[in-house]
C-alpha cells in the first residue's frame, strides 16, 4: 500500500542503522511514547538491530493500558443493566475491572457491543430508541476528535439515549510527570505521529525548554522510528535540545485545526487518573457541562464507584519506562494475553504484550 | 488504538451535518469520515483513524523525504554488503 510499504524498505532500514552506528558516541536512553510505536520497535526488532549504547525504554501511551480501573468497574455495572447497550472498541473487552472484564459480562448475556468508530455507536443508538447506548470513549488526542464529534452530532440530531463514558488522556502532561519523577533515566523522546497529527507539536516546544529534552516527532513504520532516532542522536550528540518533526508526511506544527475544534467544543481539560500512574495534573478530558446530557458518568450517578489496583502487578514502573516487562514475576507465568492479571498485557500495544508476542525467550532467566 | 492507516479518496460527498467519502486502502474501500480534511478531495491520500481521515498526506514532503532516505539505502547497496558494521 501506498505510503506504507515503502516505509518498511529493509535497505533504508539497514542505511538508517548503519548511519546511527557511525554518530552515535555517547549512551543514550530513548523513549518512544506511543504504544503504536513499541509494537513496530518489536516486530521488527528494532531494539536488537540498534547499537548497544542506545537504549529503548517504551512510554506510557496505550489507552487501553492506562484507563483507570474505576473506569472499567462502570463499564462493567452499566453493561450488566438490561436496559442498557454498552458499546466499546475491542481492545477493552479483555481488561480487567475489579472483578470482572466486559468480555466475561458479555458471555453471561450482557448487551455488549464492539465498533471500529463511534459513528457506529451513534448508528447502534438510533437503532434502538428505547434503550440507553453508552460507548466507552477512551483514547489519546488522536482519538478525541472522533469521540467529540460523535457527541456533538448526537445533539445536533437530538438523538437523546446516547451517551459516552469517558476516559481521554493527554501526552504532553503525561511527559512532563515523567521527566519530573527523580527515577526518569530518558534522554530524548519520540512523540507520537498520530496524536501530533491532531495536536501539532508546539506544545512540546515548552518541554524541550524546561527540561532540555530533544523531542522527535515520529511515525509508526520501521523507517520512520529509525530516521526519528538517527534525529534524536544528531540532537544529542551535539548537545543541542529542539523539537522536530520526522513525520512531515502527516503532521504539521499546529496540527488539525478543524479536529481540535470539535474536541474543545465538547470536552474540557482535567486533572486524569492513569491506571498504574495515578493522578496526573491537566493530562484529561471530560464533557463540558453543555453536553452533561451525554456523559454517562453524570447521567446514570456513577461517580462514586472507585477501586485500588491488584498488588503483583508492575505496569506502573512498566508505563513510565523504568522497568522492562520482562522485570515483571508474573510475566509470561502468571500473566498472559489470554488471561492478563494488568492492562499493558491486554492490548496488543501494551508493553507487556508486545514482549509476550515477539520477545517472551527474554522471559527464560 | 493510535493507528492510522493511509487510503486513497474514491469519492466524496456532503451529508448535511457531515461530509463522508469513500477511502481505498489497498484493495479494500470504505466509507470514512472527511469532516476534518475539508481540503482533501478525491485522488488524494488521508490518514484514517477509527472511521475519521485525520489528515491529508502532504505528497509533496513524503516524496521528498523518501527522495532522501532512499538514496541513502542506495548509497548503501554499493558497499560490500554486512562488513565491519
Ligand atoms: S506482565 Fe502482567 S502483571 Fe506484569 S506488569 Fe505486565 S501486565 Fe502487569
Amino acid at each position: 500500500m501506498k505510503y506504507l510499504d515503502e516505509y518498511r524498505d529493509a535497505r533504508i532500514a539497514r542505511a538508517l542503522l548503519a548511519e546511527i552506528a557511525q554518530e552515535v558516541r555517547g549512551h543514550w536512553v530513548l523513549m518512544e511514547i506511543c504504544g503504536g510505536q513499541t509494537h513496530t520497535i518489536m516486530r521488527y526488532g528494532l531494539d536488537e538491530l540498534l547499537p548497544k549504547n542506545i537504549e529503548l525504554v517504551h512510554g506510557p501511551g496505550c489507552p487501553v493500558c492506562v484507563t483507570p480501573l474505576e473506569t472499567i468497574d462502570k463499564a462493567l455495572e452499566l453493561a450488566s443493566r438490561p436496559d442498557i447497550i454498552l458499546v466499546s472498541y475491542g481492545d477493552m473487552l479483555r481488561v480487567p475491572g475489579s472483578t470482572n472484564d466486559l468480555f466475561t459480562i458479555k458471555a453471561k448475556g450482557g448487551d455488549v457491543r464492539v465498533v471500529y468508530s463511534p459513528t457506529e455507536a451513534l448508528k447502534i443508538a438510533r437503532q434502538n430508541p428505547g434503550r440507553g447506548v453508552v460507548f466507552l470513549a477512551v483514547g489519546f488526542e488522536t482519538t478525541a476528535p472522533a469521540n467529540a464529534m460523535a457527541v456533538w452530532q448526537a445533539k445536533e440530531e437530538k438523538i437523546h439515549n446516547f451517551s459516552v463514558l469517558v476516559s481521554h488522556v493527554l501526552v504532553p502532561p503525561a511527559i512532563r510527570a515523567l521527566m519530573t519523577s527523580s527515577e526518569c533515566r530518558v534522554n530524548g523522546f519520540i512523540a507520537p505521529g498520530h496524536v501530533c497529527t491532531v495536536m501539532g507539536y508546539e506544545e512540546y516546544e515548552a518541554l524541550v525548554r524546561d527540561f532540555r529534552v530533544p523531542i522527535v516527532v515520529g511515525g509508526f513504520e520501521p523507517v520512520d522510528l529509525l530516521e526519528a532516532v538517527l534525529m534524536l542522536v544528531r540532537q544529542l550528540e551535539k548537545g543541542e535540545a529542539r523539537a522536530e518533526n520526522q513525520y512531515v508526511r502527516s503532521v504539521n506544527y499546529e496540527g488539525n485545526l478543524p479536529a481540535q475544534r470539535v474536541v474543545k467544543e465538547v470536552f474540557e481539560i482535567v486533572d486524569q487518573k492513569w491506571r498504574g500512574i495515578g493522578t496526573i495534573p491537566a493530562s484529561g478530558l471530560r464533557v463540558r457541562d453543555a453536553y452533561g446530557d451525554y456523559d454517562a458518568s453524570r447521567i446514570y450517578g456513577l461517580a462514586s464507584i472507585t477501586a485500588e489496583e491488584p498488588a503483583e502487578c508492575i505496569s506502573a514502573k512498566v508505563l513510565q519506562g523504568l522497568k522492562k516487562p520482562t522485570d515483571c514475576p508474573a510475566f509470561g507465568m502468571r500473566c498472559t494475553p489470554h488471561n492478563p492479571l494488568g492492562a499493558p498485557m491486554v492490548s496488543s500495544e501494551g508493553a507487556c504484550a508486545a514482549y509476550y508476542n515477539y520477545r517472551r525467550d527474554l522471559a527464560v532467566r | 488504538m493510535c493507528l492510522a492507516i493511509p487510503g486513497k479518496i474514491l469519492s466524496s460527498e456532503d451529508l448535511g451535518l457531515a461530509r463522508s467519502g469513500r477511502v481505498q486502502f489497498g484493495g479494500i474501500v470504505r466509507q470514512v469520515r472527511l469532516d476534518f480534511v475539508p481540503e482533501a478531495n478525491p485522488g488524494d491520500y488521508v490518514m484514517v483513524h477509527v472511521g475519521f481521515a485525520i489528515s491529508k498526506v502532504d505528497e509533496a514532503e513524503a516524496q521528498r523525504t523518501y527522495q532522501l532516505l532512499a538514496e541513502m539505502g542506495a548509497l548503501e547497496g554499493e558497499l560490500p554488503p554486512e562488513e565491519n558494521q
